[in-house]
C-alpha cells in the first residue's frame, strides 16, 4: 500500500478550482435540499436509523456466521461462492471467469467496491475491456478521471464539459448540452454494447444471508441490463454487505434512497438468487471481498464504519467535502465515511491526515442513515494517527500546554508569558503575522491577541 | 421539581471560563458572571480550574485530554451547577467525558433557569451564527434566540446556511488553513450580506476565526460573545 497524499496538500490544490466549487455547491445543495423533504416526511425515520444500526451492529458481532450461511444459499441456489481477502485475490476471479468465457470486454454497473479494487485496471492488463455503463462512470471513463462522489461520481463535471467530451468520443458532431441530448447519446453507444455482452459485473448494495440474495439499488436501469441480459454474472460483493433476512431490507430500502438521492424510492431495485434455467444470467460468480474489511472489524469503535451503505449523505452536508470535492481524499471513498473508512482499511500509517480533514462540526452524524458516530471515530483515528506518526515537534507543544494546565499557577504563569511573547506581533489590538505553525492562520486570518488582563486576573482584583 | 430545575430560585453557580476564555476572550466570562449576577444570582470562580481537555482530545493526545478531564472533575465535581460561554467545552464535557453537571449559558439561562428575558438592551442589527457544537452536541435548540428576542431594540437578522460550520475545529483551522479560510469566506460572505452590525455566537472560538477573517477582509462587523449582548444594559 502506498501513503496516500496529505490531505492539506491535495485539497489546497482542488480549493484553486472555482468551476469544481460551483459545481458542487449546486449539485449538494439541490440534494441536500430533496433528502431534507424526503425524511421530513417520514414520521418513523429515528426509529428506522435506529433499527438499521442495529441491524448491521448484529451482522458485524457474527460477520463468520452470516457469511457461511450467505455462501451456503449462494451455492444451494446454483452459484459460485469466492473468498478474497485482497483486492489481487478479488480481481483474479474476475479476470479469470472473463478468460474461461474467451471474451474480451465485460459490462459493468457502477460498483465502488470494484473501483476500490481497482478492476477496471486488472481486466485491462488481462486484456479484457471494462465497459462502465452508469452514465456517470461512462463519462469518467471516457475522460480517464476517477469518481469524486459515492453516488454521484461524475459531481465535478458540468454539463457543457459532458457534451464537449461526448462530442469528442462517443457521439461525433453533439451540439446539445441538454440533459435529455447527453442520455440519448449515451443511451446510442451503451444499447448495442449491452445486447452483444456475454459477461457482466456487478457490485451489490446488499447481500441476504438466509436465501443468498444480491440486492442493488439504481436509477437508471443499466444495471439491471448489466445483470440480466448476459450470460454470465460476477457480483463482487463486501462482506460487510450483508443483512441476516429479506425482511431486513424493508428497513434499509426506505433509508437509503432518501438518504441518498432525496427519493422516497429509487427507480430500480434488482434481487437475484442464484441461477435460473432459462431466465438470466445461466452461470453466477460471487467474490465475497475483505481487502482490509476483518481489520476494521478488529477495532471496537472504528468498526461502526462498517455499517456504511454508501449513500453519501454526509458528503452532501460536508463543509470540508462541499469545498475540496472528492479527490483530495484520495479514495474511492470520500467526504466523512472516507476519512474515517480509508484509515481503517488501508492503516492508518498510510493515510495518517484523513482523520483530520473535518472540523469535527457534526452535519455528517446528524444525517447518517445508520448512525455512525462520525466525528467520535474521527477522534479515535486522531489518537492513532499520533501514535502512528513520528512528530516530535507537535507532541512536545501538545505536552508542553498539557503540562501547563496541569497546574493554575503554571497557567497562570503560561499567559504572562504568552503576553510578553506576544508583544513584537501585536499592532492595535491584533496580531497580523505569526511565525512557526501559527503562520497557517496569520496568512488569512487576524489573531486576536491574548487578553491584557486574564479572566482570573480580573476575577481577583474585583 | 426535577433535577437540575432551579426555576425562579436564587442559585449558586460555578464558573467554567475555559482556558480560551480565561486567556483570549475574558469579556465573554466578565458579562456570564454580570448576567447571572443581575438575575440575582451567586457566581463562584474556582481558581484550579484551567481547561477541559477538549484541546487535546480532538488533536488526538488522549491521554492528556482524560487527565486534564479528570482534573476538571476534581475542581468542579462538587457543584451542582457549572456554566460556561461555550457549547464545544461544555459538548466535550459531556459527550467525551461523561461530566453531567456543565451547561451552557444559554441553556442554563432558559433551560434551567426558566429565564429569557435578562433585562437587557442592544438596539442594533445583530446576525447569530449557530455553532456547530450548540446545534449538534449541546443541543440548545431556540434558547439563544428567545434570549436574543427579548433584548430590547435588537434586530436579529437572517443568516442563510444558518447550520453550516465556520471553519475554525479548533487546530483544523492551523492544520487544514485553507479549507478553513474557504469554509470561512463563505460564512463571512453570508455575515456581511446580512447587513448585521454585528455577529454573536455561543463560542468564542469560533468569534475568533469569523472576526479575525471579517477583519482581515476588511469588513467593520464586530464579534461579540452572546453573553456580552446579554450583559449590555440601556444606558440610564
Amino acid at each position: 500500500m502506498t501513503t496516500l497524499r496529505p490531505f492539506p496538500l491535495a485539497a489546497r490544490e482542488e480549493l484553486q478550482n472555482a468551476q469544481l466549487r460551483a459545481n458542487l455547491r449546486h449539485a449538494t445543495d439541490t440534494i441536500r435540499a430533496k433528502r431534507a423533504r424526503v425524511v421530513g416526511e417520514a414520521p418513523d425515520w429515528e426509529e428506522l436509523r435506529a433499527a438499521a444500526a442495529a441491524i448491521k451492529d448484529d451482522v458485524l458481532a457474527q460477520l463468520d456466521r452470516y457469511l457461511e450461511q450467505f455462501a451456503d444459499a449462494v451455492e444451494a441456489s446454483g452459484g459460485h461462492v469466492h473468498w478474497a481477502e485482497d483486492a489481487a485475490a478479488a480481481n483474479a476471479v474476475v479476470v479469470d471467469v472473463a478468460r474461461s468465457h474467451g471474451v474480451t470486454s465485460v459490462v459493468k454497473m457502477k460498483s465502488l467496491t470494484t473501483d476500490e479494487i481497482r478492476l477496471n485496471e486488472a481486466l485491462e492488463a488481462a486484456g479484457v475491456e471494462a465497459l462502465e455503463t452508469d452514465f456517470a462512470e461512462l463519462i469518467l471513463q471516457l475522460d480517464g478521471d476517477w469518481p469524486s462522489h459515492i453516488l454521484v461520481p461524475a459531481i465535478h463535471r458540468n454539463r457543457r464539459e459532458i457534451r464537449d467530451l461526448f462530442a469528442r468520443t462517443i457521439s461525433p458532431g453533439l451540439a446539445s448540452d441538454d440533459p435529455a441530448a447527453l442520455a440519448e447519446a449515451s443511451r446510442r453507444y451503451l444499447r448495442e454494447r449491452f445486447l452483444a455482452a456475454r459477461v457482466g459485473v456487478s457490485g451489490a448494495n446488499f447481500a441476504v444471508a438466509e436465501s443468498g440474495t444480491i440486492c442493488v439499488v439504481e436509477s437508471e436501469g443499466n444495471g439491471r441490463m448489466c445483470t440480466t441480459l448476459p450470460e454470465v454474472l460476477v457480483s463482487v460483493v463486501g462482506i460487510e454487505k450483508l443483512v441476516p433476512t429479506l425482511a431486513d431490507l424493508e428497513v434499509f430500502l426506505q433509508l437509503l434512497p432518501r438518504s441518498s438521492t432525496g427519493e422516497r424510492m429509487n427507480p430500480y431495485t434488482s434481487l437475484w438468487t442464484g441461477v435460473r434455467a432459462g431466465d438470466g444470467p445461466q452461470e453466477l460468480h460471487v467474490v465475497l471481498l475483505d481487502n482490509g474489511r476483518t481489520r476494521v472489524l478488529g477495532d471496537a469503535t472504528g468498526r461502526e464504519a462498517l455499517r456504511c451503505i454508501r449513500c453519501s449523505a454526509c458528503l452532501n452536508v460536508c463543509p470540508v467535502y462541499t469545498r475540496t470535492g472528492g479527490h483530495a481524499y484520495g479514495s474511492v471513498y470520500p467526504g466523512p465515511i472516507g476519512a474515517i473508512l480509508t484509515p481503517q482499511l488501508v492503516g492508518i500509517e498510510n493515510a495518517p491526515t484523513l482523520p483530520f480533514a473535518s472540523s469535527l462540526c457534526g452535519a455528517c452524524a446528524d444525517v447518517c442513515p445508520v448512525r455512525i458516530d462520525i466525528p467520535g471515530i474521527l477522534v479515535h483515528l486522531r489518537a492513532q494517527a499520533v501514535a502512528a506518526t513520528r512528530r516530535p515537534g507537535e507532541r512536545a507543544v501538545f505536552v508542553l500546554v498539557a503540562a501547563a494546565f496541569g497546574s493554575a499557577r503554571r497557567f497562570s504563569f503560561a499567559q504572562r508569558l504568552g503576553r510578553v511573547a506576544q508583544r513584537p506581533f501585536a499592532r492595535s489590538g491584533r496580531i497580523r503575522s505569526l511565525p512557526g505553525p501559527l503562520a497557517a492562520w496569520t496568512r488569512t486570518r487576524d489573531l486576536a491577541p491574548l487578553a491584557p488582563r486574564s479572566f482570573r486576573d480580573w476575577w481577583r482584583a474585583r | 421539581m426535577s433535577e437540575g430545575d432551579y426555576r425562579s430560585q436564587s442559585v449558586r453557580v460555578a464558573l467554567f471560563v475555559t482556558c480560551f476564555g480565561d486567556t483570549i476572550a475574558p469579556r465573554a466570562g466578565r458579562a456570564t458572571v454580570a448576567v447571572l449576577e443581575r438575575l440575582g444570582h451567586e457566581v463562584v470562580f474556582p481558581e484550579a480550574q484551567t481547561c477541559c481537555g477538549q484541546l487535546h482530545w480532538n488533536s488526538g493526545y488522549e491521554r492528556e485530554a482524560r487527565r486534564l478531564a479528570r482534573r476538571f472533575e476534581r475542581v468542579f465535581g462538587g457543584f451542582d451547577a457549572v456554566v460556561s460561554p461555550s457549547s464545544s467545552c461544555v459538548g466535550t464535557l459531556r459527550e467525551a467525558f461523561g461530566v453531567h453537571n456543565v451547561y451552557e449559558l444559554s441553556e442554563l439561562l432558559v433551560g434551567r433557569l426558566g429565564v429569557e428575558d435578562v433585562g437587557a438592551s442592544f438596539p442594533h442589527r445583530v446576525a447569530y451564527h449557530s455553532t456547530c457544537h450548540s446545534l449538534r452536541m449541546t443541543r440548545v435548540g431556540d434558547a439563544p434566540f428567545r434570549l436574543l428576542g427579548a433584548v430590547r431594540g435588537l434586530e436579529l437578522v437572517h443568516l442563510p446556511r444558518a447550520d453550516e460550520c465556520c471553519g475554525f475545529g479548533g487546530t483544523f483551522a492551523v492544520k487544514n488553513a485553507d479549507v478553513s479560510t474557504a469554509m470561512a469566506d463563505d460564512k463571512c460572505d453570508v455575515i456581511e450580506a446580512s447587513g448585521a452590525e454585528v455577529c454573536t455566537a455561543l463560542d468564542s472560538s469560533c468569534l475568533l476565526q469569523i472576526g479575525g477573517r471579517l477583519a482581515r477582509r476588511g469588513s467593520a462587523v464586530p464579534t461579540m460573545h452572546l453573553a456580552e449582548i446579554l450583559a449590555c444594559e440601556a444606558s440610564a
